[in-house]
């Protein structure tokens, strides 16, 4: 395998002509509604699954992938105007450029976290042109044993380690494997978890999961309380930066990309904790550290935001070499991949090159475009910030509905999706993160698929799972990973107790 | 919003208890499904119980720790972003459930556009008519794209059988 020429047959089909203008949709629709408070890049695809009926797979992950940049970039313009974080990787974003933008600095911020994004964006892309070859021949030595003990290594950390409470995060995830788990047993034909009810035979669409938890128990966290009127700051500076604002963010751009990228390909996921690091850092190095928390400092939009777009890249290398969902919306992509009969993975990038290479080279041309469209365009993204709410959430709940009725035509469907949207409030009110919910509900099947053929495998002896080094090396760091940070606390405890 | 973790309360936060027990409940009720699964040792090495009993069972035991960790106090959690509307969240509830009642009867379009109504009046809306012009219209274009570009079908219904004489 040859990374250039892989590289180039990617390009040949991003650059086809209707394949650019699905790119452009997607990075336009992403941009749109990654503006929009409360609505990201995970509700965005699961509302869009249904095209993956009458649309060909390439142009639906180009379309997808254009979705998933654009609402990152998106994501920023609401944070720094509007001051509520539409997800919880842009919240660092709002902290400097919310302040920014109120003392009348909005355009810088603005352009610097769009300049941001594309560098940090373009060096993702990058990363994941380069590791991609590696990664899949590694993971060709991957038998179900290890795959098992990889995802388990995964689930522990999207739902333990990452979260703010292990207890809730793992509660989430079991409750979304249960939610995998309904309907026919693929191996056995056995119904499973489905109280009788025929419909449920088929399983639970994943789209219908996505909604309910985040559209519809979003919209039902609002209504049940008092609104507070959320002021759109206006942009009283130019969209530019002076000699100044681009010395000052230049340094975070690169520093933020290369801590978001790692954290973010590896199999735990997750946007937050890279930007917060980020964020961290350019605090203590930055030259005004006055400036942080006060007037708003650049560096604090200028890093987080690269590290959010770099660790959104590097979500996809466990993705597309692995088969490996490590976010909501990366899960997603995955059950968007499933209803083709797609299975992304190591032989996925042997037998259909032009699919997975053509969506990364239509990531380098997403981001190009998005950089032109957040730029000269962000009056038109103010614009969709004004949507008074009564009408935005009212055509927020006809796009999810139609998307559920659409599927089945049952009205079955529509109540377990509000179903859904009742746990998403309870999740909502109480502190539980939505994501181990669906990544449990798409790897948990998957989980259990090579749990039992390793186990065929090895004439039913768990200690397989033991026995293959490479396996036992991720228990173990799944292991670590849980009991480290609790090891660490008890350590900390005995050093400061008087002795 | 970082959770600010000074509000820890001594007193137990029944809020929480109650989200335990609940998540006990919900475990109890699975548990009660696994065992109508018919497990077929013949089938396969692992059966189809192996994975719902191990996720019953995590369930199960999360909730017990949730409770406890209730009574102890609790955890915390994001404030809501104001004082509780009754009246907003009664309006949305009932918006849902007028479309899933009707939507067989007058068919998506009109229902959902009951739907955006009473969800926009759950926002603080008074303007009934421009929310009803703005729903059918969401709820037109939606249709249109569902059924006669995607091809699902999204069933018929007073307006549904309108535009289809003229698609």
């Amino acid at each position: 395998m040859n990374t250039l020429s892989l590289l180039a047959q990617g390009f040949s089909v991003a650059l086809q002509p209707i394949n650019l203008l699905w790119a452009l949709a997607g990075v336009t629709l992403g941009t749109a509604i990654g503006v929009l408070p409360g609505l990201g890049p995970a509700l965005t695809i699961a509302l869009l699954l249904p095209i993956t009926f009458k649309v060909d797979p390439t142009a639906a992950f180009i379309l997808f992938a254009g979705i998933y940049y654009g609402a990152m970039y998106g994501g920023s313009t609401t944070s720094i105007l509007l001051n509520t974080p539409g997800e919880s990787a842009t919240i660092v974003t709002a902290l400097e450029g919310n302040r920014m933008a109120k003392n009348g600095r909005a355009g810088a911020a603005l352009c610097t976290a769009a300049i941001g994004s594309f560098v940090a964006g373009t060096i993702g892309t990058i990363g994941i042109t380069v590791l991609a070859v590696p990664v899949v021949e590694f993971a060709l030595t991957f038998g179900p044993a290890e795959y098992f003990s990889l995802m388990v290594l995964c689930f522990v950390t999207v739902s333990a380690v990452l979260g703010r409470s292990a207890v809730r995060g793992l509660t989430c995830l079991f409750f979304g494997i249960v939610l995998g788990m309904i309907g026919i047993d693929n191996q056995t034909g056995q119904a499973r978890f489905t109280f009788g009810i025929l419909e449920l035979l088929d399983g639970i669409n994943v789209l219908i999961v996505a909604v309910g938890l985040f559209a519809v128990g979003e919209t039902l966290w609002l209504a049940f309380h008092r609104k507070r009127k959320d002021e759109v700051l206006a942009i009283k500076d130019s969209i530019w930066m002076s000699r100044e604002d681009w010395a000052r963010s230049w340094k975070p751009w690169l520093r933020g990309s290369l801590i978001g990228f790692p954290i973010g390909a590896m199999p735990a996921g997750g946007a937050e904790i890279p930007t917060f690091l980020s964020y961290w850092l350019e605090r203590r190095l930055s030259s005004k550290p006055e400036e942080f928390g006060t007037t708003g400092a650049i560096e604090g939009v200028a890093g987080p935001e690269a590290a959010n777009n770099a660790s959104a890249a590097g979500v996809l290398i466990p993705l597309l070499a692995l088969g490996l969902p490590t976010s909501a919306t990366a899960a997603i992509m995955l059950s968007a991949f499933q209803s083709y009969n797609i299975n992304p993975g190591p032989s996925l990038m042997l037998q259909r090159p032009e699919l997975v290479w053509g969506l990364i080279a239509s990531l380098y041309v997403g981001n190009i475009m998005l950089l032109v469209l957040n730029l000269p365009l962000i009056g038109l993204w103010v614009k969709i910030l004004r949507i008074p709410p009564p009408l935005l959430y009212g055509g927020i709940l006809v796009f999810a509905t139609i998307g559920t009725y659409g599927i089945s035509r049952s009205t079955t469907d529509l109540i377990i999706l509000y179903v859904m949207g009742g746990i998403g409030f309870l999740m909502r009110r109480y502190d539980f993160p939505t994501a181990p919910v669906i990544i449990g509900m798409i790897l948990g099947p998957m989980a259990e698929q090579n749990f039992r053929q390793a186990l065929t495998i090895s004439n039913g002896s768990l200690m397989t799972f033991i026995e293959r080094p490479t396996s036992l090396i991720l228990l173990l760091i799944a292991v670590i990973a849980v009991a480290a940070p609790h090891l660490w606390g008890l350590l900390q405890r005995r050093r400061t107790a008087p002795a | 919003m970082t959770p600010d973790w000074s509000r820890y309360r001594r007193a137990p936060a029944f809020g929480n208890v109650a989200v335990g027990v609940g998540v006990v409940a919900l475990a109890g009720v699975l548990a009660l499904q696994v065992l109508v699964i018919p497990s077929s040792p013949l089938y396969a090495r692992v059966g189809p119980t192996v994975f719902p009993w191990i996720a019953v069972t995590a369930l199960g035991a999360l909730g017990v720790v949730l409770a406890i960790q209730g009574f102890l106090g609790g955890w915390a959690h994001e404030e809501p972003p104001g004082p509780t509307d009754a009246a907003g969240g009664l309006w949305f509830l009932g918006g849902l459930v007028v479309q899933v009642a009707t939507i067989e009867w007058i068919g998506f379009i009109l229902a959902s556009t009951l739907l955006v109504v009473c969800t926009a009046r759950a926002f603080d809306s008074t303007r009934i008519v421009r929310d009803a012009l703005v729903g059918f219209a969401l709820a037109t274009i939606a249709y249109i794209g569902f059924d006669k570009l995607l091809g699902y079908r999204i069933g018929s219904g007073l307006v549904e059988s309108l535009i289809s004489r003229i698609f």
